[in-house]
């Protein structure tokens, strides 16, 4: 397995700095990813959660700092990582079905010019089989519940057989059976010595789903297993002033510790 | 001979002389926009996916002060040179891209949106354009440089050097989208996506740009600048309503491009006294407006037809389901769904339709062969009538459960009309529901699915309902 004869972290991120119009977003992140782990990134709207995996990406520029996957610089190591983005950015109008939008994340593979193959095909509709969208297949996108879209984009990021996974806010406005779905394929993928960094906004199920957490508010608060430091200290310094949203996770994580 | 039998033998044979191509210029004119018309279906199907379609439109202006300026240029070089087409061309090339250019740049600063952006470069472009045609034509020589051609295009003076050069270049662009349409699908659809995949979205655009400046430029002699846009953007509107893939879009979308080429040229050979472009451009309206009404993804004529079908089956289910609920209490009799008569005036006092509004409906119902009719004016389920009655009532009240208990769990692609209920749920609820509504809720009941493999037990069935 890779990750076994690998020293190096999935993702290692030193002195990272991202500035819009001069504004910085994020200030010096300095994080280190464990392999085999799910990551919760959780912070308050416009703490840079999005803004950070972009960065990463180069999608958008950094101002400073270095980012490497598993050693080696983003384009050396393009295969290994997938991204999953919002599922808000893209027109679901568009003419193609769930299929073809699974394809599309094979076209690294398959490389300039090369026509899509029936291989390639098939390979795609494994990976809908793998997210339950098998009878969903020949579905022009538009037609698909948000949760089946969210699902559409795990399944394309699925087929790239990457090692590490990006995934901007997959559990945003989905339904619960689409919830279980990508928990049950996080799961599958932490078996396989896979590690996957997961904006997530829910701050009620990070203790169930998630190994560790990066707190994130435009700098890192805190990161590390959940059990160490999601904690009430650390969620007031990333959230700040809003009192209200802490008690109610406090109340819950008093109700998780009972039970526990 | 008759004068009006010669008239229209004289009729057929000018239809017969377009429709054969026996004129060779008619020949050469078809065949340039068709070869137009098809690659520019092709490039305006990405570019509209792209959500570019007026860029289009901006580069078409933005041609026209190149076209004045190269005139000038080559005018002042050497007198009478001026209205060489290859460097008329080139000027409209490099203005074109320079007006692009520009649109971008300008949608760079920030309080500046993309649309108004464009917008501003088109009427900018365009006006010096003007200034400068107009200051040409005031020239001693400038009078018969002819530049308004290009504002209007000339398709019936084409020439075949100008037919090679439109082949050259549709043959290009629709040779790079042929090798290219998996990356262009992917830009198109997830350009972030694919930035992050590693491919040059930048580059990819950039060649886009180009292949719509291409066709522009050389579209600008036959169509005229001002109605090349049509070209690119009504084929693949018009496409869009007949498929919902990709590359089908991208090939309609160039045999609709063409169709309409060779519409127009037919029809304005038949009747000389429209301009080419200007016909062209209708012809390819009329086919985005047959499009627009019948297309079969989502023409407006089978959604109309879709939601009438539709309301029609929802009132059959009330209607069937009404019928089963005035029924219920005579259940304890075997056949007592097909065989108890049902008055128009119980129908009534359910007081979900006027009489005016029953009886058509009745009627529906006795042509779909649910209901019959007897000599008092009675009606009766028929068989089928019965397992639809069965059905309706059970979605109903399923789906009242639904709405009580579970309203929480959002419900994926639900509709709430006929059998389409159960299976939009999931097993384990539907058999939750059920066993509630046996159990819990004495009051409101259940019959049992006709679709289940044992018979259903319908006289096992309580007899109240919910108010």
């Amino acid at each position: 397995m890779h990750f076994m004869n690998n020293a190096s972290p999935p993702l290692n991120v030193h002195d990272l700095t991202v500035a819009y119009q001069r504004q910085p977003v994020l200030w010096n992140v300095d994080y280190a990813a464990p392999a085999a782990r799910l990551v919760a990134i959780v912070g308050p709207n416009g703490a840079g959660k999005s803004t950070l995996i972009k960065a990463l990406l180069e999608l958008i520029p950094r101002a400073t700092g270095e980012v490497q996957f598993f050693g080696q610089s983003y384009a050396e190591s393009r295969q290994r990582v997938a991204y999953v983005p919002q599922r808000t950015t893209v027109d679901w109008d568009f003419p193609v079905t769930a299929h073809d939008v699974v394809t599309m994340g094979l076209y690294g593979r398959l490389g300039w010019f090369r026509p899509v193959t029936r291989a390639a095909r098939l390979e795609a509709l494994e990976a809908l089989e793998r997210v339950g969208l098998a009878d969903f297949a020949r579905r022009q996108i538009s037609q698909l519940s948000g949760g089946q879209q969210q699902r559409v984009f795990l399944a394309r990021a699925l087929v790239q057989r990457a090692d590490l996974y990006l995934m901007d806010e997959p559990f945003a406005g989905v339904d619960a059976a689409t919830e279980r779905t990508i928990i049950g394929l996080l799961q599958a993928l932490r078996s396989e010595g896979k590690t996957a960094l997961v904006v997530h906004h829910d701050l009620q199920t990070v203790q169930e789903y998630f190994d560790d957490v990066l707190l994130l508010n435009m700098r890192v608060i805190a990161a590390g297993p959940v059990a160490t430091v999601f904690n009430a200290e650390n969620l007031k310094r990333t959230y700040g002033g809003k009192l209200a949203l802490l008690d109610q996770v406090g109340h819950q994580m008093v109700l998780a510790g009972r039970t526990q | 001979m008759s004068p009006f039998e010669s008239l229209s033998l004289l009729a057929v044979t000018e239809w017969a002389r377009v429709f054969l191509l026996r004129d060779y210029n008619t020949r050469i004119v078809l065949c340039g926009t068709v070869l137009l018309g098809i690659a520019g279906g092709v490039i305006g199907a990405l570019m509209l996916l792209r959500k570019r379609a007026l860029v289009a439109d901006v580069a078409s202006h933005a041609a026209l002060p190149g076209i004045g300026a190269a005139y000038l240029l080559m005018e002042s070089y050497r007198p009478d040179s001026g209205r060489w087409v290859p460097g008329l061309l080139l000027g409209a090339t490099i203005s074109a891209a320079l007006g692009l250019l520009f649109a971008q740049g300008m949608g760079r600063i920030r309080r500046i949106k993309e649309d108004a952006a464009l917008a501003i470069t088109l009427s900018l472009f365009f006006g010096v354009g003007i200034a400068l045609l107009t200051w040409i034509q005031a020239l001693p020589t400038g009078h018969a440089a002819g530049l308004s051609e290009f504002l209007f295009g000339k398709a019936a003076a084409l020439l075949a050097r100008d037919i090679t050069s439109i082949a050259v270049a549709g043959g290009i662009a629709v040779g790079v989208v042929v090798l290219l349409r998996k990356e262009f699908c992917l830009l198109c659809f997830d350009s972030e996506y694919a930035l992050a995949s590693g491919w040059p979205v930048h580059g990819l655009d950039v060649l886009l740009t180009a292949l719509v400046i291409m066709m522009t430029v050389v579209g600008m002699q036959s169509v005229g600048l001002l109605l090349i846009v049509a070209l690119m953007v009504l084929p693949p509107t018009a496409a869009r309503f007949w498929t919902d893939r990709f590359e089908p879009l991208l090939w309609l979308s160039g045999t609709i491009g063409g169709a309409s080429a060779a519409g127009g040229v037919i029809l304005s050979a038949l009747v000389p006294k429209f301009a080419a472009g200007a016909v062209i451009v209708l012809s390819g309206s009329l086919l985005f407006a047959l499009s627009f009404l019948f297309g079969t993804r989502r023409g407006v004529w089978w959604r109309y037809r879709g939601t009438a079908a539709t309301q029609r089956q929802i009132a059959l289910d009330d209607l069937l389901r009404a019928c089963y609920e005035i029924l219920e209490p005579y259940l304890h009799s075997p056949d007592a769904l097909t065989e108890h008569p049902i008055a128009q005036s119980e129908l009534l006092q359910k007081g979900r339709w006027s009489l005016a509004r029953l009886q058509p409906l009745l009627r529906l119902a006795e042509r779909s062969d649910l209901l019959r009719r007897d000599f008092q004016d009675r009606w009766r389920l028929t068989a089928t009538g019965r397992r639809a009655a069965i059905q309706a009532a059970r979605n109903h009240r399923l789906w009242e459960l639904y709405l009580i208990h579970y309203a929480d769990i959002p419900l994926v692609g639900a509709d709430r009309s006929a059998d389409a209920f159960e299976h939009s749920l999931r097993p384990e609820i539907l058999e939750q529901l059920e066993t509630m509504l046996e159990t819990q809720s004495p009051r409101l009941t259940v019959p049992s699915n006709p679709h289940a493999p044992h018979d259903p037990k319908l006289s096992a069935t309580a007899t109240e309902v919910r108010p």
